[in-house]
């Protein structure tokens, strides 16, 4: 394989096997981190958008993709970060949203329930990966990474990790 | 000269993400209880996460060798800009949720401004923290109505922290030379912050003076005491193995 060869959708499904060091179960395609990729002459453009602000997983993508890259034989290659269109749960892929339960992570609801000012709102309703009951509480808005809320299943009580709208 | 401006507005905003994110983290490990500490942690992450985003657009415009490490780690207490109110110490829990909430009603309304502005890059950064700002106003909203409106010590404290903090909030809408060149207005922005935290206050049965003497003076580096403090600790690395990389 030579990188004369190889074409945009084969970058895709190459750049699929690099996974967010914070989530293994998703690759950056799964999580719509890579926007687009442009060949400029013989200079390789990838274009991606950061999912949190400060998520620090962020440079260890950007090394891989770089080390991918280099593997594939581009040596002229160029990274860019763009902030808008802002990321969103929205292009996370259905796949990756399976995988993300079957790694025992509820997936982000598919309608936007968290991204207001209003006080007090009553817990989004999320399923619960391991038993599927949406019997479910939140013990903390905030979890191990940015990107999680910590919830409690009431039926099968085992906690887990909601991947939260954004 | 237009570019030199512009370049301080965006020191003065990173600068504000930077030392409020900085003061958070002070926190990590000694929050009051799990939930909370990971809470103010995690904004402090999106803090420094904006601070970043800042520091690497100044670098660009700067276009001087300038990095984003070198900007934070690398400038003395008077070319910061931030405003006097997220340098102040995190005092007990209260003054610091009180300091969040602040601020992130502040922050909130400023990013909206600064989301519709020409300059594409700004109004990209703005409309990206406009989502975890989002966040952090709730969060720190909820929790000054649950101390203010709570104990009988949770209410004194709150008090307390009203006390500490209203005369740093005034600076925020006076303009800054730098503010009138990007084209922001902070003058507007007051009415709606006030009628905020009059909302938020009324709920937790907190008020304050109308006639606090307002200090000033962050915007143009002239800073309180903290700052050399906070600087001290944030800028150790590169002062003391200059180029360190992580």
């Amino acid at each position: 394989m030579t990188k004369a060869t190889i074409d945009k959708k084969m970058l895709y499904t190459y750049l699929d096997e690099i996974n967010d060091p914070e989530v293994p179960a998703l690759s950056i395609i799964d999580l719509g981190i890579v926007r687009d990729i442009v060949m400029h002459g013989d200079e390789i453009e990838v274009i991606i958008t950061p999912t949190y602000t400060g998520c620090p997983a962020m440079d260890m993508i950007t090394m891989h993709i770089r080390l991918m890259l280099a593997t594939l034989g581009f040596k002229k290659q160029k990274i860019t970060t763009v902030l808008s269109p802002a990321w969103t749960t929205d292009w996370m892929t259905e796949e990756g949203k399976r995988k993300l339960k079957d790694y025992g992570i509820a997936p982000p609801n598919p309608v936007q329930h968290v991204c207001h000012t209003e006080l007090f709102a009553a817990d989004e309703a999320v399923q619960c990966p391991h038993c599927n009951s949406y019997h479910t509480h939140r013990i903390s808005e905030f979890g191990s990474t940015a990107c999680k809320a910590l919830y409690q299943c009431d039926d099968c009580k085992e906690p887990f990790d909601y991947f939260k709208c954004h | 000269m237009k570019k030199d401006l512009l370049i301080n507005y965006i020191l003065h905003l990173g600068d504000n993400a930077l030392i409020l994110g900085q003061r958070n983290s002070e926190w990590c490990g000694h929050g009051p209880i799990l939930e909370q500490d990971i809470a103010i942690t995690n904004i402090s992450l999106d803090l420094v996460g904006q601070a970043r985003n800042f520091f690497q657009y100044a670098a660009l415009l700067k276009a001087d060798g300038s990095t984003e490490d070198s900007i934070a780690s690398l400038r003395t207490e008077r070319e910061f800009k931030n405003c006097l109110l997220v340098e102040q110490p995190n005092g007990d829990w209260g003054q610091t949720i009180l300091r969040q909430f602040l601020f992130s009603n502040y922050q909130y309304l400023l990013y909206q401004q600064l989301q519709a502005k020409e300059d594409k890059q700004l109004a990209a950064i703005a409309e990206k923290s406009l989502k975890e700002v989002t966040y952090h106003l709730r969060w720190s909203s909820e929790w000054v109505i649950r101390l203010g409106n709570g104990t009988e010590e949770s209410h004194q404290r709150m008090l307390k922290a009203v006390d500490e903090l209203w005369r740093y909030t005034g600076e925020l809408f006076v303009p800054a030379d730098y503010e009138k060149v990007a084209g922001i207005d902070v003058v507007v922005l007051q009415e709606p912050w006030t009628n905020k935290v009059k909302e938020i206050f009324d709920e937790a049965a907190l008020s304050y003076s109308e006639k606090t003497f307002m200090q000033e003076g962050g915007k143009q580096g002239r800073h309180t005491e903290h700052l050399g403090y906070i600087l001290t600790e944030l800028q150790y690395m590169q002062r003391a193995y200059p180029g360190c990389e992580w």
